[in-house]
């Protein structure tokens, strides 16, 4: 892999030299290195780019990396990720992303994941994206994800996007089963002038069925998010969520929840918040010392930890 | 040692809310700044803090003139405040705020615990809770008063550390108040008009109507605000000590 790819894999999958457990190191939509373990098995598909990884049942406290990097300019990289969850198993994923380019031309990553969770199985998904380089190139990553969570299943994904990306679509939709679960945490930081879309699409089929979702973010400069989610109530289940965004300088934000309950059992809530920072917070933080830059600084971090 | 002097601070619409206050906070003293409501004292404990700059007067600081500091630099100078009403955060944590409080520096667990013991908080329970609105008055309170024993600072201020709680947590606040005045290490301002408090103090200074109306030892100035006053009795017990003598 180049050197590149080793800096982001640092920043975006806490790379140090190497991985614990399965992996496989996308590289300019090409793979830089791969390994599969007795219980996770990590095989190219036939017939288009991208993963076929298989969990077996019961494997428990592994994980397993598939991080993706693109290093230059003048590239659309594109991929399919399956990820076949067995019975009682117990594993993280980590899928971070990273677009490079030092050039004019955009460097783009669209991942689309696809996640088959079998009864009583349960993931951990950490996924972090950063856009690097001085390129005046547009860094763009559009992830798709799929989830279809079976009975007793748990999704748990905690995603962030940590800044340096111009343009981002996030899709992410997911069908639970009886007394799944499925817990998203968002952070989204932009500024200059990109843009981010997130769109979630939940649907509880099952009885016992709940989900959270919960999205931080930051648009500052003359940077502009988008926020929707769908929750979507056909069987006695538990929603929530929360849309929490902090608008610095021009940034903007429009937050659009929508919550269907198609069962009288459905009890569905949506919170959304969209502000500048409390001057109060700053003014709190300045008299233990800090200026007021340092103090906008740590809320941010804080509110994006 | 902290003084004011002529100090006066009028609002944007006006009125006049500090007149020709002066007083001082001699070193290693507990002084309670009492009044009715609306008399000046938090606006008070603000210009101390460089909250609000005042319209005219001075504030020294061991013979500095600190008048036009903010509140950064106040604080970098060893001033600390306690707000009244404490701010939330959403994404902070208790420790990252004590962190911040203590100059930055890593604290242990042993340190967060020492601190947060000191308010009456077990500190596993909290440190890495958020300050957010998950948390009772009593506990972002008492939060808040750790933010300032964390910085170890020559002055710090606490604006009416009871208002705001339920009676429970204020009975508890009190023994923290007893515990910090025990371990004084610098000089204590306190806003209150709670006669519990008070009667902690090393003197007492009140402000009514925007005026400095009394000043002096604890004693004393109590015996004043007291005096004939008639004990009120609940369940043949008198119980005229947890009053609000202003309210």
């Amino acid at each position: 892999m180049n050197e590149v790819t080793k800096e982001l894999l640092k920043i975006v999958s806490d790379w140090d030299g190497r991985f614990a457990g399965a992996y496989n190191v996308r590289e300019d939509g090409c793979c830089a290195g791969r390994v599969s373990t007795e219980h996770i098995k990590i095989e190219s598909k036939k017939d288009k780019p991208g993963l076929d990884i298989r969990i077996l049942p019961g494997t428990k406290g592994e994980t397993v990396s598939i991080p993706a990097c693109v290093t230059h300019g003048d590239e659309n990289d594109l991929v399919y990720n399956d990820f076949y969850v067995g019975e009682g198993a117990d594993v993280t994923i980590v899928a971070g992303c990273g677009v490079h380019t030092e050039t004019g031309e955009p460097a783009r990553h669209n991942g689309i994941h696809r996640f088959f969770l079998e009864k009583n199985s349960k993931v951990k998904y950490i996924e972090k994206h950063i856009g690097t380089g001085r390129g005046a190139g547009l860094r763009s990553i559009d992830p798709e994800t799929e989830a279809t969570l079976g009975e007793g299943a748990v999704l748990e994904m905690d995603t962030s996007q940590i800044g340096g990306v111009d343009k981002t679509l996030r899709k992410t939709g997911a069908v639970l089963g009886k007394n799944a679960r499925l817990l998203i945490r968002e952070r989204i930081l932009t500024e200059k002038n990109q843009t981010a879309r997130t769109e979630f699409r939940v649907e509880m089929n099952g009885d016992g069925a709940g989900t959270d979702l919960i999205s931080r973010s930051v648009a500052r400069g003359d940077s502009h998010q988008e926020y929707r989610s769908v929750i979507v109530g056909n069987a006695r289940c538990t929603g929530h969520s929360e849309c929490d965004a902090i608008i610095a300088e021009h940034g903007t934000v429009d937050a659009s929840p929508e919550l269907s309950a198609n069962n009288g059992d459905a009890a569905l809530i949506h919170e959304a918040a969209i502000g500048k920072i409390a001057g109060e917070q700053i003014l709190k933080l300045r008299t233990l010392g800090l200026t007021e830059k340092e103090a906008e600084a740590k809320i941010v971090e804080g509110f994006l930890s | 040692m902290l003084e004011l002097k002529n100090v006066s601070w009028t609002a944007p619409d006006g009125a006049q809310i500090v007149k020709d206050v002066s007083f001082t906070v001699p070193d290693g003293r507990l002084v309670v700044i009492t009044g009715p409501n609306g008399g000046g004292k938090t606006t008070t404990a603000k210009l101390i803090a460089g909250i609000e700059p005042p319209t005219s007067g001075s504030i020294l600081l061991d013979g500095r003139d600190i008048t036009g500091l903010d509140v950064t630099e106040r604080a970098k100078l060893g001033i600390s405040y306690a707000f009244q009403q404490p701010v939330r955060f959403k994404g902070l944590t208790v420790r990252q705020l004590l962190t911040l409080a203590s100059g930055g520096k890593k604290l242990s667990e042993d340190d967060l615990c020492a601190i947060l013991g000191r308010v009456g908080l077990c500190a596993r329970d909290y440190i890495d809770r958020e300050v957010n609105a998950t948390l009772s008055g009593g506990e972002i309170k008492r939060i808040e008063i750790a933010t300032v024993l964390a910085r170890h600072t020559r002055l710090s201020v606490f604006d009416e550390p009871e208002a705001g709680i339920d009676l429970w947590s204020f009975r508890s606040l009190i023994d923290v108040f007893q515990e910090i005045r025990k371990s004084l290490n610098g000089s204590l301002v306190v806003i209150s008009h709670q006669e519990r408090i008070l009667r902690i103090a090393d003197e007492i200074d009140v402000i009514s109507g925007g005026v400095l109306t009394d000043s002096g030892s604890a004693a004393d100035v109590l015996s004043r605000l007291t005096s004939g006053r008639p004990g009120r009795v609940v369940d043949g017990r008198a119980c005229v000590r947890e009053e609000a003598l202003y309210q």
